[in-house]
């Protein structure tokens, strides 16, 4: 508790206790009242001088005036055990509240705790901790095991294994070896790194990811925009109303020459007034949304705003970019036809005549290849453009290339069907095989497909500048609804803006890419969803919603995050509104009376607060669920 | 230009009522605040000074809400 919460509630212990006490002496009328006053005073100062200030200031309907009228009224009615309780417990809601709101901000932060508090720097000899800030681009800095990543950079010694859960959501470490890029926010986990840095700490990963998180609740949610308004003209109706509960009824009856009993009707119009306070409403929507959003990103998907949050419950279009989203991205070996050789002699022979070229096609024939390619075994070595290559291999004339260079080469191939790239190799004049290359569909990809089915996206579509048949396959492979091949990027954003056209209102439309040339279309989506942001600064600009990793099974988990808030929201507004609602009819009515009504303000409140506090969790079972299958 | 401010709020309502105070600012284009992350974000016009806008911005906001606090020097 902060020392303004602990504040109050010695304040409420004081009240309490001088309340329990005067009950029991023996005083009446003038006496009394004057007693009831210090626990009154003790417990509502703050809020008779707010409601003071707000008059003064012209603010007039607000909770603090609420409170002020119904108390004072209620002592002026000789109800002084009421007015006073009324202000205790209102006080218990508030701190209570102050309490919850403040206990979320916490987990929120300690689950986004990705700040590195100091960088190892090396002078003379020596190593010293500064602050990350400090270090200029370009420096050496040293990352020890167990010290987080403070800087973007690139490893120059050592490697290690690092731990990205928290900027993911990936529990399995990822592997770094001198040479390659290091992302701030991870943590090192078992070997010495000397880094050289490639980004001050404003530019680096781990800045861009906490602004981004800090600033996501100031993109409001209509929902909450809609019930902030709603309270400025709810108050102001609610005290009129209570007046002319206080005053016609009365009126009336005198008028109709019965007694006019005003005592009754101005105490029903103060249950009134104790009852139409709307600050469980008001309260618990920002705080759904922020759970929601703090949910999301323990999990590795950032939100950049309550409104994303909001828009991707009812996204019914799915749109996905087919390379690096739902496909790796990386040219790999998928099928090995050997004819008359084994299948390591085949891909030997093909790695071995594209050993000089630096073609993603020659990389991945090398990676399949179980033997290490021996360079000086290789003689001969001939570009045949448009063709292929020819060379000597340990003492063999080995063809690899298209169907092209078989031709010519008066080798009888056998033709393969399969889609992606097709490498033929012969050997001495003798066919001896086919090895197939293409983009490997991600081990998630269908899963997440089905996912989003499940969470009730009407319709998936990929879009793509890959060829027709590669297309074709991919989506058939993943049970996707619509193909749109060989598209130049411009053509993707018509395709997009064709499909807005289709949709209905009230449906939303996604995008998902890898944000490296979709910018465009990411933005001219309702939703953007870029992933694999990992060191991609373009994609956190442009998307609305940043996957960390590159898994697209998170994007079902974000729905089911974003439905679990708005549910939670609806289910808060319904309750609260319903009760209250409720609640100011039996008040009116003269059934409810101002212990009534303070019970149903605190406890409505507070039962609004616990339930927005879930959205928080992110279901373990979810989780798993969507993984189970793969591993 | 804008700027994000640590500001001290109670309830949800009051962080609204400030957001609307200082929309209202002479030198303020836009102002959004959160109560969750308990800051304010403030976009200026153009040549403003940003410390003379935000003493105003304060004073109307202590009008709304006589307890708030908002960090800007």
């Amino acid at each position: 508790m902060t020392r303004k919460q602990k504040k109050v509630l010695y304040r409420i212990i004081i009240a309490a206790v001088l309340i329990a006490v005067i009950v029991l002496l023996p005083v009446e009328g003038i006496a009394k009242l004057l007693l009831f006053l210090v626990p009154y005073l003790v417990i509502g100062y703050d809020i008779l001088r707010k409601a003071a200030l707000g008059i003064v200031h012209g603010e007039v309907f607000d909770e603090n005036f609420l409170m002020t009228v119904a108390t004072i009224g209620a002592m002026c009615l000789g109800e002084y055990t009421e007015g006073v309780a009324v202000m205790l417990f209102y006080q218990i809601g508030e701190l209570f509240q102050s309490y919850a709101v403040g206990k979320s901000r916490r987990n929120i932060s300690a689950l986004m705790d990705i700040r590195p508090d100091y960088a190892n720097i090396e002078v003379e000899g020596i190593l010293e901790q500064v602050d990350p800030d400090e270090v200029e681009v370009g420096s050496m800095i040293v990352i020890k095991p167990g010290e987080r990543v403070p800087l973007d950079g690139i490893v120059t010694e050592g490697s290690s294994t690092l731990n990205t859960s928290a900027l993911t959501g990936e529990s399995v470490p990822r592997e770094i070896h001198a040479g390659e890029d290091i992302i701030s926010g991870c943590i090192n986990m078992t070997g010495l790194l000397h880094v050289q840095t490639t980004k001050g700490f404003e530019e680096s990963t781990v800045a861009k990811i906490l602004d981004l998180v800090e600033n996501s609740s100031m993109k409001k949610a209509k929902t909450e925009n809609f019930i902030s308004r709603f309270a400025r003209y709810y108050t102001p109706f609610v005290c009129y109303s209570a007046l002319a509960l206080a005053l016609l009824p009365p009126v009336i009856s005198l008028l109709m020459g019965n007694p006019a009993d005003f005592p009754e009707w101005i105490k029903r119009a103060l249950t009134f007034l104790v009852i139409s306070c709307p600050c469980a409403v008001v309260i618990s929507i920002p705080l759904s949304f922020f759970g929601g959003i703090g949910g999301a990103s323990a999990k590795g998907i950032l939100v950049k705003g309550s409104s994303y949050l909001e828009l991707l419950s009812k996204a019914k279009y799915m749109v996905f970019d087919k390379t690096g989203t739902l496909t790796e991205g990386v040219f790999r070996v998928t099928k090995t036809v050997p004819e008359d050789i084994s299948k390591e002699e085949l891909l030997y022979y093909a790695a071995s005549a594209e050993c000089y070229s630096d073609h993603p096609i020659a990389k991945s024939l090398r990676e399949a290849c179980d033997r290490e390619v021996q360079r000086d075994q290789v003689t001969d070595y001939t570009e045949l453009g448009g063709m292929g290559i020819c060379a000597k291999v340990e003492g063999h004339v080995v063809y690899a290339g298209n169907d092209k260079l078989m031709k010519e080469q008066h080798i009888s191939y056998r033709p393969v069907t399969e889609t992606g790239t097709v490498v033929y190799v012969s050997a001495d004049g003798k066919y001896a095989g086919a090895v197939v290359i293409s983009d490997v569909v991600k081990r998630n990809a269908k899963r997440a497909i089905a996912g989003l089915k499940a969470a009730g996206v009407n319709k998936t579509v990929m879009l793509t500048g890959d060829r027709k048949e590669v297309a074709k396959e991919v989506a058939l492979q993943l049970g996707l609804d619509e193909v749109h091949s060989e598209l130049l990027p411009a053509d993707k954003v018509d395709c997009v803006e064709r499909l807005l056209k289709e949709k209905n209102e009230k449906e939303c439309l996604a995008f998902v890419g890898d944000g490296i040339n979709d910018a465009p279309v990411l933005t001219r989506a309702d939703i953007g969803i870029a992933m694999g942001a990992m060191g991609s600064d373009a994609a956190i600009e442009a998307a609305d919603i940043v996957l960390m990793d590159d898994d697209p099974s998170k994007i079902s988990l974000a729905m089911q995050i974003s439905r679990k808030t708005l549910g939670i929201v609806y289910q808060n507004i319904i309750f609260a509104l319903s009760v209250k609602f409720g609640c100011l009819i039996l008040g009116a009515l003269g059934i409810a009376n101002m212990w009534m009504a303070i019970f149903a303000d605190v406890g409505v409140m507070v039962i609004a607060v616990l339930n927005a506090t879930r959205t928080l969790k992110v279901k373990e079972s979810q989780d798993q669920g969507l993984y189970a299958c793969e591993e | 230009m804008k700027k994000t401010y640590k500001i001290e709020v109670d309830c949800a309502a009051c962080a609204q009522k400030m957001e609307d105070a200082a929309k209202k600012i002479e030198g303020v284009k836009e102002a959004t605040v959160s109560f969750m992350t308990q800051k304010m974000k403030v976009e200026f016009e153009d040549e403003q000074d940003e410390q003379k806008v935000m003493k105003t911005v304060l004073k109307a906001c202590r009008k709304v809400e006589p307890d708030c606090e908002i960090f800007f020097e």
